[in-house]
């Protein structure tokens, strides 16, 4: 059994960290509420967004003239995954997650005999996704220096990939990235990104009268403005994403955490006493052994 | 007699309001959208979108970057990327 002073620094130990995790845990709570209302602003731009390109779309998308962004490059053959991670850890199991999906995508569309590449954000990616595919890495991008990502980050992204795109290093695009569910819940899902999947149906249901609308300047030229626009929303949205399930996944992790080390804690203590007791009852028995012999 | 007039950023709705008049900067031309407008699409350059909130008043401008405008049923829509002010 440990000693007294042993068990009393595990206990002091083990109480320290229950005041780091109980600090993580509220900060991430008020940090998931901003992060709430940010990605629920986003999403009326993104609605809007969607819906124009999908009458658009739907118009155009048929026509040989439509955009490659629309149309593709015509080969299928190699994708690129836009993995977004946090940047920081302690969120529990939430990158694992998320690399596991990314992986899992990867696996699958080797199986089918295409090429995969990596487009890495967030730091907490790379050593997992380096480990097995160190050669099919194409860029890591770094969010970490700033304290939320915003639209910026987004942009900044989504050149990097339309610049690779027109360059011809790949075909497809997928975006890989955690969908909030709530503080217990993050979905890890994947979308393509790149060539812009044409949206069927509720594109004629949204808007009943269209054959009137008017286009200046044109359909496809506004077309070809939307489609650079609606990846650089998808990516903000991913981001979005990405901030609100980080700090929820953070909020449970150390709430389990806190509770965790509170356990420990009562069980360190009950040992104390324990010991503590037994060391007093044995200094009795000496003094009335020796009492006696007297 | 108002036109519905919402102006929505990635981040955030700037605006929803119903206006008597709104000037946008269109790609081929400024155009001004009142209550009743045609259906009509256009992608906007960077510049300032003119707000009267009623006849003759003198118009509130903001600047706006990357945008693109909507007018439908339920009045103009603005989706810019960037807005100043």
């Amino acid at each position: 059994m440990a000693s007294l002073k042993e068990l009393k620094g595990r206990i002091k130990s083990v109480r320290s960290t229950q005041k780091i995790t109980k600090a993580k845990q509220m900060v991430a709570a008020a940090k998931l509420r901003r992060a709430q209302e940010a990605a629920e602003a986003a999403r009326p731009y993104a609605e809007r967004l969607n819906a124009v390109m999908a009458s658009l779309a739907s118009k155009v998308g048929g026509s040989d003239s439509a955009p490659k962004l629309l149309a593709g490059t015509g080969s299928n053959q190699r994708h690129l995954l836009v993995v977004v991670n946090t940047d920081k850890g302690l969120c529990g199991g939430l990158n694992a997650n998320i690399v596991k999906e990314a992986l899992k995508t990867a696996n699958d569309l080797r199986g089918k005999g295409k090429d995969v590449q990596f487009y890495l954000v967030g730091k907490k990616g790379r050593a997992p996704i380096k480990r097995n595919n160190a050669e099919a890495i194409a860029k890591h991008f770094d969010t970490s220096d700033v304290r939320t990502p915003g639209f910026e980050e987004a942009e900044a992204i989504a050149s990097d990939l339309l610049e690779m795109f027109e360059a011809g290093k790949f075909d497809v695009a997928h975006l890989v990235y955690p969908i909030f569910k709530s503080a217990l819940a993050q979905d890890p899902t994947t979308q393509q990104l790149i060539p812009v999947p044409a949206s069927e149906g509720d594109a004629a249901a949204t808007k009943g009268g269209d054959a009137l609308v008017e286009y200046e300047p044109g359909e496809e030229e506004i077309l070809e403005v939307l489609l650079p626009r609606y990846v650089r929303t998808q990516l903000f949205g991913a981001l979005l994403e990405r901030e609100a399930s980080e700090q929820g996944a953070s909020m449970t992790a150390m709430d389990n955490a806190t509770r965790n080390a509170g356990d420990l804690i009562k069980d360190l203590n009950i040992e104390y006493n324990r010991s503590r007791q037994a060391a007093i009852t044995t200094e009795l028995i000496e003094i009335i052994a020796g009492a006696e012999a007297l | 007699m108002a036109l519905h007039f919402e102006l929505v950023t990635p981040a955030r709705h700037v605006r929803s309001d119903d206006v008597h008049m709104v000037v946008v900067p269109g790609a081929e031309g400024e155009f001004g959208v009142l209550e009743g407008h045609a259906p009509f699409m256009s992608t906007i350059k960077d510049g300032a979108v003119q707000v009267y909130k009623t006849a003759g008043a003198t118009p509130e401008t903001i600047e706006v970057r990357g945008g693109f405008a909507e007018v439908g049923e339920n009045g103009l829509t603005i989706l810019a990327e960037h807005v100043e002010g």
